[in-house]
């Protein structure tokens, strides 16, 4: 207040009238409405993020949702499949899908020659290549299960090549077909000419959902069945483990521990566990579980068990707010009629906390189930065909995971392969929004507020 | 699977226990359970309990120890000769467990009967062709002394394996018989069972101990052998990053702690300031509508799993970049850089820094708004000098914790940033990162005996102290400086 008696305020700028806005004030309204704005722009700029990055996963990735198919009449001789006549399985089983492939070459050549097809420079080569490699594969599966229709002709659906398909889907045109060695224009006119017909057909691809994973050049085949597989069978590990494990420990922490050192020193760990780079409980993995436990690479159990100890904190986080979240006088009333302390916690404190603590299991599961860096390191990257058995011996086979399927997939040259990460991710995706979508109803349903 | 056998076993033995035990209990009092001390199921629950636990615990323990004590009474059968130059201890360990398994599973698909299989010897069969038959594949020819060892390890496991199971049964059938006995309607149960089930609540609560302690050990120990075939000065003070599996690997980190700052930096650029302003404007001007819409779809970024984004910045940010900015300006070529990732991991933490802001911004009490206002200051003015620094040690916890999941963070910069370890201002060249190369040195086949894969955990090592130092260093800051409202 000195200060205000040695300097004396100048007189106000102010003589004008008081409903007209002097310079000082239109300069602060000024910077308010830019300050207001600069929020609107951060808002918005957050929400244009997240549109881009979903239209960009869609756009790339909903083409891999469908797939084009060869349908063709293939006959199964029987001088080439069979030769003794028998029908003898085993004899059968020796025909490679070297022999098969010639019988596809006849049958895309009767498909041309009946369509009345004539394009010139197109070998007999080149419109065999239509096919993926894969389908004599298809052929062969065939076959072996169905050892009685060899002899006859039958109508397959066979998978086109990866840049057929490509084609259909716009992403190879003919002038890029000039520079690439694995297709020519030729055998693209040939497409165009078989969908005139009807021959060549788009159409939902299921293969994409069940299929195991295919080779690097046949991208066509590819499919997500084993890494889903392997995805269910790690979140069962996680869900068995980690939610009574997480619920012990929250129970102990919360309505049991002394306040001492040792129950400081737990709470001060768990919520740094939750900050640590989840790439460092890889490391983990691979060390304690792998190296010195002797448990397989690329097994979902090991899996299981790292992404379990990464869910923990989230799930003993989740639990602790819900035991807290009911009310003392519910344990007062049940230790008033003569319950335990562990009675009036299991009987009375606990079922009231379920749905809480079924919330933040989903949503550590859902959080377990995107994790990718760990999963890395312990082999999950492993090119895996086989699906893996039933549980429990599934547990120890090897198997992929979808996040990783996608890292594997975004690692290979041809571009086919970047939508089929993509469509791997809208799948992942749908997953996610799946769990988070039933923990929020749960929340809604059974939330209550004391 | 014998061990999922036994653990089966224990568990009938334990429900055999729970009925039991109850029976015994009703028929101390002859059917009235008034008499009891404890309500029945407690007496049940008790023996089940006596039966199981201890030797599911024996059961866990043995798995665990078994493992070293074979270790160690095979390497000491394994005689130095036997080592061969280059290799090592441990490689011959692994041909002799190979081997071993190899034997396991001809006996298991019926190529020869056990006897037949312990009699084999490497002069009279080819062990690795018979091995490859049931498709196991050997590296080379199977030395007598490996196949000697192998046997030796066979013939030890099966031993050990039927010793535990005796002993896992055993221990249980004792708590069975224990606990039974002690069943009558004086013995206090319910204090028995509920002392138990508080031992086994402890128990899970120590398992984030054991795991912290579990990340700390595994990779301090792998870090000590890395230091003793790597000098530790060349790894800190190491300006190259070239690793060379053939051996004079040049293995410094700073070009990976370069590559990893500056992404983390570039993240923190877009981060910080959307995130902040987004708190700002939810908290302070957005109307409940508004902020029931905008809030859930900035916090939908937060839930989407990292290899997302890493595909975005492959797909879409890097090529946008590169064609836009990178080589229009004659900057680079590459469509994986710093910029990419470091633009990409900043829309991951969007939401990471405006929720935790939202919050403490929120926490400022509203009186301190009130004043400020009723002074005649604009609301921007209120929230610039008055909410800000009142929420500042708040905001620079946010910050840090942010810095701490952008240093840690993985498969956008696998992605996005490139592999090559260089130091360079240049934004839009590809550099690598910390994680980036403790994946690469980690995937594959690895060779856990040579200083290239070793590294890998030194590296892990140092990202585990910086981020969990940039996380104690967050909660000081928020403790230390926190102001206390009523």
């Amino acid at each position: 207040m000195t200060d205000a008696t040695a300097n004396p305020t100048p007189p106000s700028a102010h003589s004008g009238s008081l409903l007209v806005q002097d310079k000082l004030t239109k300069k602060r309204n000024a910077a308010e409405a830019r300050f207001k704005l600069y929020g609107l722009t951060a808002v918005s700029l957050g929400i244009l993020a997240l549109v881009l990055l979903l239209a960009s996963i869609l756009s790339n990735g909903l083409s891999s949702f469908q797939q084009t198919f060869v349908s063709l009449d293939v006959e199964l001789v029987e001088a080439k499949l069979d030769k003794n006549g028998n029908r003898n399985i085993d004899d059968i089983k020796k025909v490679s899908t070297f022999g098969y492939a010639p019988l596809i070459k006849a049958a895309v050549e009767k498909a041309i020659a009946d369509g009345g097809i004539e394009i010139e420079g197109l070998t007999a080569k080149d419109a065999a290549g239509i096919v993926s490699k894969d389908a004599p594969a298809q052929l062969r599966n065939y076959v072996i299960a169905n050892p009685e229709k060899i002899g006859t002709t039958i109508n397959f659906n066979l998978l086109a090549n990866g840049r057929i398909d490509g084609y259909q889907k716009g992403r190879v045109t003919k002038e890029s077909a000039e520079l690439d060695s694995n297709v020519s224009p030729e055998q693209l006119m040939l497409a165009d000419a078989l969908k005139e017909n009807g021959t060549l057909v788009k159409r939902f691809n299921w293969g994409f959902i069940t299929r195991p994973d295919a080779s690097e050049n046949r991208p066509e085949a590819a499919g997500l069945g084993v890494a889903i597989l392997g995805s269910l069978y790690m979140m069962m590990v996680v869900l068995v483990l980690a939610l009574p494990i997480g619920v012990a420990a929250s129970i102990y922490l919360e309505e049991f521990a002394p306040k001492n050192r040792w129950t400081d020193l737990i709470e001060v760990n768990i919520s740094n566990l939750a900050a640590v780079p989840s790439i460092v409980f890889g490391i983990l993995g691979l060390a304690i579980f792998i190296n010195f436990a002797g448990l397989p690479q690329s097994a979902p159990i090991v899996g299981g068990l790292v992404l379990t100890l990464m869910t923990l904190p989230t799930i003993i986080i989740a639990t602790r707010a819900s035991l807290k979240s009911v009310p003392p006088s519910i344990r007062d009333a049940a230790l008033g009629v003569g319950a335990s302390k562990m009675q009036s916690v299991l009987h009375h404190v606990l079922p009231l906390a379920a749905p809480g603590i079924l919330t933040g299991t989903i949503i550590g599961l859902a959080q377990a189930l995107g994790e990718t860096a760990p999963l890395l390191l312990i082999g999950m990257v492993a090119f895996v065909r086989e699906y893996p058995s039933a549980p429990p011996e599934g547990f120890f086979d090897p198997a992929s995971a979808l996040p990783v399927q996608v890292y594997n997939w975004t690692q290979r040259a041809d571009p086919a392969f970047v939508e089929r990460a993509s469509g791997a991710i809208i799948v992942l995706l749908i997953f996610l929004v799946f769990m988070n979508a039933v923990a929020i109803m749960l929340r809604r349903r059974f939330e209550r507020r004391w | 699977m014998p061990v999922l056998w036994i653990i089966l076993t224990m568990i009938a033995l334990g429900v055999v226990g729970f009925l039991v035990g109850r029976k015994r209990a009703m028929s101390s009092v002859d059917g009235d359970p008034r008499h009891l001390h404890s309500l029945p199921n407690y007496y049940g629950v008790n023996v089940a309990m006596m039966t199981m636990v201890p030797s599911l615990l024996l059961l866990l323990l043995w798995m665990l120890v078994q493992p070293m004590v074979i270790e160690r009474q095979i390497s000491g059968m394994i005689s130095d000769s036997a080592v061969e130059q280059g290799a090592n201890l441990s490689l011959v360990m692994t041909d002799v467990r190979r081997v071993a398994n190899g034997l396991d599973e001809v006996v298991a698909q019926g190529v020869m009967t056990r006897p037949e299989a312990r009699e084999i010897n490497a002069e009279a069969t080819n062990v690795r062709e018979l091995l490859g038959s049931v498709g196991v594949a050997l590296g080379s020819d199977v030395r007598p002394e490996v196949l000697q060892a192998a046997q030796r390890y066979r013939g030890l496991k099966g031993k050990l394996s039927v010793m535990m199971a005796v002993a896992v049964i055993g221990l249980g059938l004792v708590g069975f018989a224990y606990a039974t006995y002690r069943t009558t309607k004086d013995f206090r149960a319910r204090n028995i069972v509920e002392a138990g089930m508080k031992a086994l609540l402890i128990l899970a609560s120590t398992i984030a101990i054991l795991t912290t302690l579990g990340i700390v050990f595994s990779m301090l120990f792998e870090t000590r052998n890395f230091f003793s075939q790597y000098s530790w000065t060349e790894f800190f003070f190491g300006f190259v990053w070239s690793p060379n599996f053939r051996g004079g690997s040049e293995l410094g980190i700073l070009p990976l702690l370069w590559g990893t700052l500056y992404i983390s930096f570039i993240a923190l650029l877009f981060a910080v300031p959307i995130g902040l302003f987004a708190a700002i404007y939810m908290s302070e001007y957005a109307g409940p509508k508004m902020r029931a819409i905008a809030k859930p779809l900035i916090e939908i970024l937060a839930g989407i799993p990292t290899i997302v984004y890493g595909l975005f910045a492959l797909i879409t940010v890097g090529p946008m970049l590169r064609d836009y900015f990178a080589q229009p300006l004659g900057l680079g070529e590459s469509s994986a850089s710093v910029a990419t990732a470091g633009i990409v991991m900043g829309i991951m933490l969007i939401p990471f820094v405006s929720s935790l802001s939202d919050d403490i911004i929120n926490a400022v009490p509203q009186t301190m708004r009130d004043g400020s206002l009723g002074l005649g200051a604009t609301k921007s003015e209120t929230i610039r000098q008055v909410v800000i620094p009142a929420a500042l040690p708040g905001i620079v916890g946010a910050i840090l914790l942010a810095a701490s999941r952008a240093i840690g963070e993985t498969m956008i910069v696998v992605l996005g940033a490139g592999a090559a370890a260089r130091m360079s201002l240049n934004p839009f060249e590809a550099m690598t990162t910390v994680t980036v190369k403790i994946v690469s040195q980690l995937t594959g086949d690895t060779d856990f005996a040579s200083p290239e894969t070793l590294v890998a955990f030194a590296l892990g090592l140092t990202l585990f102290v910086i981020t969990l130092g940039l996380n104690v260093f967050a909660l000081f800051i928020v403790r230390k400086y926190r102001e206390q409202y009523e």
